[in-house]
């Protein structure tokens, strides 16, 4: 506050009209976001609300015809049990793993932290091309590190990629991918923590563990909710994983092991675009009312 | 407010989108229509550019000497993705209504799939149809769909038996002539070394269709929009009573076919036959060497002894309807696989379609040192003559097939009865047929 | 001395993160050994343990020269994505989620509605109707057709957003107000700086992403001239199938590891200014 000239008082109206001018810098964003993603929505809307035949006969408008199918349809259920499933344990223990590494980076008690960071990040840079022949070279059962480990054990303990191992298998690879992913978001969160807090807390005496309890954890609960709400979302969108491993682990992945390959195997193989985008909408809807549910419950939190 | 605005009037344009496109091109029957070889002889001269969508690795040389030949035409050579990433974008740029090639590579299974709905242009409009006598009736067969002609065969794939002769050798089993000799042949190598199977299959599409095919079955007959499916005729019975014995038994390799592992029990004897193709020496050269030396040919096993074989993939060449010189692209089809361009497509190990090339004796007596010296093209030749008649896929095979995970893969992995499986994926084809406008009955 | 800023480094802690370490690496270092063995010896040898010939430069030049150095192209191509979309991206995440953090204007509760919705539905089933809706604008198969959705990063909003919130006391900005300076400025001259760990972190994820961006410029680009690395190599992958197949997995790996270390450096770049950050934290008040 060195400013020699007076404040002016702001009066109500201005700090609306200035309020607006946020809008500068949404707007940029709000448009290409419209193009990109609200306007295919919107199409995929509108086909939802029809059935066309791919090969004979026409579109009929069918209203909310799909939408009844989807919701009576067991092959839907199935697979969204499944991801629910895979939600409810994977998600929590990958994000409890991010905030130990992001902690013990962050505490300055670890050798070559700089090294750790790049390295848990490095798998999230691997792309699926690769990451297929990497597990499988991992989890074959042929010539891979699981015949080998089988081979120590005696007879066949290991098999990543049968139908009881799968989805622990497909919940390895992506927490392999993604530990790093949410490590950074919460190092980069707890970057921005102002350091007077923590040097209040050091004065107080507080060691590492309760300045982590006290003060850290409380700053990030921000980016906590973020990372929890978009691997609630990568969770319902379980795709690219099952679909690298439908190549080595044939009949094990269905069609609609997962909701997202449902909707995509609808679309490209069987060209029933309108109850793919139907499936896909009635996924969102439920996707997001769950992650709008953390949003306020993290909020709450806050408040 | 500005972004609502905007974002209405987006929506807008899309629901239009959407409409437009709802309203497509419905399916057209094609009614026969005949032409002459003149408007393409015209194209040719008055040359232009068209652009070729194929993942074939012979199409590079093929195109430099097609360009070569007619300095006027310029092909853009494009590989749009392998098998079914190509297809997506085929059936993206139909739904568009632009932006596909105008010559394009379809294998045989997936042909009935573009050509029903009209997307393909009918060659019979350019005379093709006088070349029928030039091909094999297989391929001939596979590329006409009711009285039409959507393409000039390419590569075909008369099956054989590739065999690991060292694994027979040093476990003196002789080569089997029937399906009870190649059980027999099975049981007898996984009991003399039970790390050695006598061929992998973990439940594959193509393959399930041309063993089907080779057992003198049916499944799929389809009559305008009638469709009939049966999965369970004398002909599919017979292979699944082979089949289930290998698959219950254990005595097959559960590797993944086409995946790094697998070439790796090519190579090291671990797999010792494939029944497959006769596309297949070319592979087994460039990518199996460890096997050179090894490996023979020998006739497709059969039910009685007589000799009897189906076809397993190969691939035509299509003039798609979007195409805005289709004269001009059926001259570079009739150019590839009806003419100069069929030379550099053997040269570089294709097995061809026309049977002047399959029985000329400089193709049948090439002894090739890959499988010591043997004449392997007489075996295959032989093998294309032998094709069971009467065989058609399903007008929308690229779905069966990937939804043959969901059914008979699912009794690969259960070990029960293959026939099982057949039956749910009859089931979910007949539903599939019926939503589609085709009128499916099971038989 | 020992305090919480200022502690001793634990060879414990160190330890145990060194076991998560191993997990991380296991993976890796069979691709690494894998790019130094020949196609036959990928096929004969043992994963973890080296083949007959070390043959990475080998790989490496075949890498480049196959297919007449068509991967020199993908990696243009790659870089140009990266440079345009991430950039791009982080450009408009950063301004928007400013914007939404530090503004109070209708609407700005329907926008974190609007795209958390927006976002929720699988993008694989919107792939058709953007693919027709790019096809009317014309930009199937040219470079804008992968440029422009990675303009939109959802995450990189939300990020800043929550950052924002925190990092940029409503106090400064009054300041640099009364000091005279414009909305803009004060955007580019005080909170850039205030919120570089979090731009750094934006950014990497936005080049990552780009980066290994596969299912969109797959469905949208058919001509293999503008494809980015991750679909040329899984076409170079493909090619492994069917009649005529013609596997390359020793050209696939190395252009895998090659693609890898242009993120490992830029995320060494990107590195030091988590420390700026740190220190222009540091001073602030």
């Amino acid at each position: 506050m060195t400013s020699t000239v007076g404040p002016p008082r702001i009066r109500v109206g201005a700090v609306r009209a200035r309020g607006r001018r946020g809008w500068i810098f949404v707007a940029p964003f709000a448009v290409v976001f419209a193009l990109t993603f609200l306007a295919p929505l919107v199409y995929a809307f509108g086909l939802s609300l029809f059935r066309d035949q791919a090969f004979f006969g026409g579109t009929v408008f069918v209203g909310l015809g799909n939408y009844t199918q989807a919701l009576a349809d067991a092959n839907f259920w199935d697979a969204f049990l499944r991801v629910l499933l895979f939600l409810a344990v994977q998600v929590p223990i990958m994000l409890l793993m991010a905030l130990i590494a992001a902690f013990a980076i962050d505490s300055a008690r670890l050798h070559a932290a700089g090294f750790f960071r790049m390295v848990i990040f490095l798998p999230y840079a691997v792309p699926g091309v690769v990451a297929v022949l990497m597990w499988g070279f991992i989890y074959g059962d042929h010539f891979g590190l699981a015949a080998d480990l089988n081979h120590l054990l005696g007879q066949d303990a290991v098999q990543p990629l049968s139908a009881n191992w799968i989805l622990t298998s497909i919940g390895n690879i992506v927490t392999w991918e993604f530990v790093g992913y949410n490590m950074l978001i919460f190092y980069s969160a707890l970057k921005v923590v102002p350091p007077d807090q923590i040097e209040a807390a050091a004065i107080d005496g507080a060691g590492t563990l309760r300045t982590i309890v006290s003060v850290k954890l409380p700053a990030i609960r921000g980016a906590i909710v973020v990372a929890t709400i978009f691997s609630i979302i990568g969770s319902f969108q379980l795709f690219n994983e099952p679909n690298i491993l439908r190549s080595l682990a044939p009949n094990v992945i269905t069609t609609y092991f997962t909701p997202n390959m449902y909707a995509y195997n609808l679309s490209f193989a069987g060209q029933q675009y309108n109850y793919s985008a139907t499936v896909a909408i009635v996924m969102g809807v439920i996707t997001a009312i769950i992650a709008y549910a953390v949003q306020l419950r993290g909020q709450r939190k806050e408040r | 407010m500005a972004l609502f605005r905007r974002h209405r009037a987006i929506a807008a344009l899309a629901l239009a989108a959407a409409l437009a496109t709802a309203c497509g091109s419905p399916a057209q029957d094609t009614a026969k229509a005949t032409g002459t070889q003149d408007s393409v002889d015209a194209a040719l001269k008055a040359g232009g550019s068209i652009t070729y969508w194929t993942w074939t690795p012979s199409a590079k040389a093929q195109v430099a000497a097609f360009e070569q030949e007619y300095p006027n035409v310029k092909v853009n050579l494009v590989n749009a993705g392998t098998g079914k990433d190509q297809y997506t974008k085929l059936q993206n740029a139909i739904k568009a209504g632009s932006g596909g090639p105008d010559v394009v590579q379809i294998e045989y299974q997936a042909l009935p799939q573009f050509a029903l709905p009209g997307s393909l242009v009918d060659l019979n409009q350019y005379g093709f149809g006088a070349f029928q006598k030039d091909y094999t009736a297989s391929t001939w067969s596979s590329v006409t769909v009711g009285n039409a002609l959507f393409g000039l065969p390419q590569d075909s794939g008369p099956m054989a038996l590739f065999y690991n002769k060292e694994d027979f050798d040093k476990y003196g089993i002789a080569v089997p002539k029937t399906w009870d000799e190649y059980l027999d042949a099975a049981k007898k190598l996984h009991a003399a070394d039970p790390t050695k199977f006598i061929t992998s299959d973990t439940g594959d599409p193509g393959f399930t269709t041309s063993m089907i095919w080779q057992a003198g079955g049916h499944p799929f007959s389809t009559d305008g929009r009638n469709v009939k499916i049966n999965l369970n005729d004398q002909g599919a019975q017979k292979w699944t009573k082979v089949w289930d014995q290998l698959v219950q038994g254990k005595l097959l390799s559960t590797v993944k076919g086409w995946s790094d592992d697998w070439y790796r029990e090519l190579g090291d004897g671990t797999i010792a036959t494939l029944v497959t193709g006769a596309w297949m020496p070319g592979v087994f050269k460039s990518s199996v060497t460890a096997g050179s030396g090894k490996w023979a040919v020998a006739p497709m096993p059969t039910y009685d002894g007589q000799p009897v074989s189906a076809e397993n993939g190969g691939s035509a060449q299509s003039v798609l309807k979007q195409s805005s010189n289709p004269a001009l692209a059926a001259a570079f089809v009739r150019w590839l696989n009806h003419g100069n361009g069929i030379k550099p497509f053997i040269a570089s190990g294709g097995f061809p379609s026309t049977t002047a090339d399959l029985n000329s004796p400089a193709f049948l007596n090439a002894a090739d040192p890959y499988f010591g010296g043997q004449q392997v093209n007489q075996v295959l030749t032989a093998a294309s003559g032998a094709v069971a008649k009467g065989w058609s896929y399903l007008p929308y095979q690229l779905y069966a097939n990937t939804i043959f995970v969901d059914t008979v893969g699912k009794s690969y992995l259960d070990g029960t009865a293959i026939g099982g499986g057949l039956k749910a994926w009859q089931a979910s084809l007949v539903d599939y047929g019926n939503q589609q406008g085709f009128t499916v009955s099971a038989g | 001395m020992t305090s919480v800023l200022r502690p001793r480094r634990s060879r414990t802690l160190t330890a145990v993160m060194a076991l998560y370490l191993l997990y991380t690496l296991i993976p890796l270092a069979w691709l690494v050994i894998s790019a130094t063995k020949t196609q036959p010896d990928l096929l004969s040898t043992p994963g973890l343990s080296f083949g007959g010939v070390f043959a990475l430069f080998d790989n490496i030049g075949q890498t480049f020269t196959y297919d007449n150095g068509i991967f020199l192209r993908w990696l243009g191509n790659t870089l140009l994505y990266v440079v345009v979309g991430a950039g791009g991206a982080t450009v408009l995440a950063t301004a928007a989620g400013y914007g939404l953090a530090k503004y109070r204007f209708r609407g700005r509760q329907a926008v974190f509605a609007v795209v958390l919705g927006a976002i929720a539905v699988p993008g694989t089933a919107l792939a058709v109707p953007t693919f027709l809706l790019f096809s009317r604008l014309g930009l199937i198969d040219t470079p804008l057709a992968v440029i422009i959705p990675s303009l939109i990063s959802p995450f990189g909003l939300y990020l800043i957003w929550v950052y924002a919130v925190d990092a940029i006391p409503d106090e400064m900005m009054e300041a640099a107000r009364i000091d005279g300076a414009g909305e803009i400025r004060i955007f580019l001259a005080v909170t850039l700086r205030q919120l570089a760990p979090g731009i750094v972190t934006v950014a990497l994820f936005a080049v990552v992403a780009t980066w290994n961006n596969y299912f969109l410029p797959l469905i949208m680009l058919s001509d293999p001239n503008w494809y980015p690395l991750t679909v040329g190599l899984n076409q170079w992958n493909a090619q492994a199938i069917g009649a005529a197949a013609q596997p390359v997995y020793h050209l696939v790996i190395t252009g895998s590891v090659l693609t890898i270390i242009p993120l490992v450096i830029a995320f060494l770049f990107l590195q030091r200014f988590w420390q700026s950050g740190l220190a222009a934290g540091s001073v602030k008040q």
